[in-house]
């Protein structure tokens, strides 16, 4: 069960990072949700999978095998909730960059601020600059 | 239960949502003040506690550690939300001055609050998965302020900076993950003493996830790309205080997991850690020399700042992590007055491109001087903070024998003098390279928060005692992690 697991989370990570380094936004959006699937699987496995593996143990009670950890779902629930609200906000975010920038292509985006020349300590390169 | 060490958390929060309710402007303009102020009050009383009674540790539902949710401050804590609260009342002063009606109407002040609460949050608490829940929380309050009022330039900025912080998020959360699944353990004083029984392979591996995602918060080579494409986009009230509070919260967090945690393979892991300082800065600071745009050489600076805490933290003694602590609070105020600074120019002149700028020396003399303060103090000169910050790590590398890196942070310190020496030139010595046009509105009050920020960087510099004993004993708890389990794990209710 682990060896399919860490299959697919190298598979799902190595899909969601190539996505996620893709310039157009709509794909680094889906790789990023792929990605994020990937790392919550991973914490999954590393709570112990398995049926046989008894989740809960009576007061007092003795275990032979060794038993599952629910804790990591409570941590994917967590991780899925704030992936979901970083998503929706990403949809809002690109969804106003296409409107204001007219390009979904981060290649295509100018840059943030207009690039000016630095100032130079030597008086002759100040002077041509001007 | 100590109420003060979750004052820090409640004020931002109570104050942010009060903001909500009361959506009037005038209300909100108080309120934002009124929160700051009273943040850096409380803030104030946690470090009177924590260095009278030693750690605090507050476990919130009664659930006992490590099974609760833990709030720690120590003195690296107590004073990283001292500092913040004297930036967020000089943000919040100069926001007041600004009068930027479109961003206050769209919820600048409450914003502002949430971002205060993540960042507190961050900085006190104890458990690891709710450090990056802190994260978020903050991430989230700051990619609103940076696209608030949508501009051009800050949504180019805000996109970059989105994908980078959902990037080092992930990375954060598998590290948490995987070192979960190798030890059982979140909180992280238990998390300490389970940590010899993990793989020392696997343990170098986490330190590095760790390493990356922290990294890449901070800002720090090879990761530091991103800051200067988006902090200089926003208004000067948001970018001060990104520039001021967050960067630093990835610096605390790699403080704190490289004492408290990954403290097995110190050879190669803080080895790393100072190459890694040593390329943050010597590169930030030869970005910052060629730029011609003020907001972002402040922002190169910036990033080349970050290499001197990461100094102390690769050399890991005493003195060093004094130096680290110590820089890192000076840094926060130092840099916070520039931004301003850069906004107050903005504001006179019109534009901060560096060649259109000039002849403020022939009429603001003054704001020369104001400018000096913490350009200096940013460089090293006596008598500023910045002083005796270089000076301990520069001591604390010296008696290490680290000869290579104190080399390069004696460098960089000359070349930042250099960088702000050209800024001086351009901005005030040179003639105006147009007719200055009356500046648009009053800009009396922008020159509040500079001055308090500037006189309190001199005044730290002239009496460098008490804050350099609080970073002091701030490292000698970071050097002994025995006292801050005990005070988690020891503490019942």
């Amino acid at each position: 069960m682990e060896i399919l697991l860490a299959f697919l989370v190298g598979g799902l990570s190595a899909v969601g990072v190539y996505l996620m380094l893709r310039p157009h936004l709509i794909q680094f959006l889906i790789g990023f949700l792929v990605l994020g699937n990937a790392a919550n699987l991973l914490i999954f496995t590393s709570g112990r999978l398995g049926s046989q593996f008894p989740p809960l143990v009576q007061p007092g009670g003795t275990v032979l095998t060794p038993i599952a950890n629910p804790l990591p779902q409570a941590l994917i629930l967590t991780a899925i909730v704030i992936g979901f609200a970083l998503a929706a906000f990403g949809i809002v975010l690109f969804f106003r960059a296409q409107q204001v920038l007219h390009t979904l292509n981060a290649e295509a985006m100018p840059e943030s601020l207009e690039a000016a020349p630095a100032p130079s300590p030597v008086d002759e390169v100040r002077e041509e600059r001007r | 239960m100590s109420w003060l060490l979750v004052l820090p958390l409640l004020i931002p929060l109570a104050t942010g949502i009060l903001c909500l309710v009361l959506a009037s402007r005038p209300a909100q303009r108080v309120l934002g003040l009124v929160g700051a102020l009273s943040l850096l009050g409380s803030a104030l009383a946690l470090l009177i506690q924590v260095n009278a009674r030693g750690i605090q540790a507050v476990q919130v539902g009664n659930w006992p550690a490590p099974f609760g949710i833990t709030f720690v401050a120590d003195h690296l804590s107590a004073l990283m939300v001292l500092i913040t609260g004297v930036v967020a009342v000089a943000v919040a002063l100069y926001a007041l001055a600004t009068g930027d009606e479109l961003r206050e109407h769209l919820g600048y002040y409450p914003l502002s609050q949430l971002l205060l609460f993540g960042v507190n949050g961050a900085f006190l608490t104890g458990d690891l998965f709710n450090l990056y829940v802190w994260f978020e929380v903050l991430l989230l309050a700051s990619f609103v302020l940076m696209i608030l009022g949508g501009s051009k330039a800050q949504l180019t900025g805000g996109v970059k900076y989105f994908a980078v912080s959902l990037f080092s998020s992930i990375l954060f959360l598998v590290a948490v993950g995987l070192l979960y699944g190798a030890t059982g353990a979140l909180n992280m004083a238990d998390l300490a003493t389970r940590m010899g029984s993990v793989a020392p392979g696997l343990l170098t591996a986490l330190a590095m996830l760790f390493l990356g995602a922290f990294g890449l918060k901070a800002a720090v080579f090879p990761f530091f790309f991103w800051l200067p494409a988006s902090y200089p986009a926003p208004p000067v009230m948001i970018s001060a205080l990104f520039a001021g509070l967050l960067t630093k919260v990835g610096v605390y967090a790699l403080i704190r997991v490289f004492t408290l945690l990954f403290t097995q393979d110190v050879g190669f892991t803080h080895g790393l850690i100072l190459w890694i300082a040593g390329l943050t800065l010597f590169l930030g600071v030869l970005m910052a020399l060629a730029q011609g745009e003020l907001r972002r050489l402040l922002s190169f600076q910036l990033v080349s700042h970050i290499g001197y805490m990461l100094m102390g933290l690769g050399i890991l003694s005493p003195l060093a992590l004094t130096g680290s602590v110590f820089y890192a609070l000076n840094h926060m105020i130092v840099i916070a007055a520039l931004f301003l600074l850069a906004g107050l120019l903005q504001r006179l002149q019109g534009t901060t491109v560096l060649v259109r700028m000039g002849g403020l020396y022939r009429s603001h003399p003054w704001l020369a001087v104001l400018f000096l303060l913490p350009a200096f103090s940013l460089a090293g000169l006596p008598p500023f903070s910045g002083f005796w910050a270089k000076f301990t790590l520069v001591a604390a590398g010296l008696q290490a024998g680290q000869y290579a890196i104190v080399t390069v942070a004696l460098l960089v310190g000359l070349l930042t003098l250099l960088s702000m020496g050209l800024v001086f030139a351009e901005v005030f010595w040179k003639d105006a390279p147009q007719a200055l046009g009356q500046a648009p509105g009053g800009w009396g009050g922008l020159v509040v928060p500079v001055v308090l920020l500037a006189v309190l960087t001199l005044g730290i510099g002239l009496w460098a005692e008490p804050l350099l004993g609080l970073s002091q004993a701030a490292a000698r708890e970071l050097l002994e992690p025995g006292r801050y389990i005990e005070a988690v794990l020891g503490v019942s209710r």
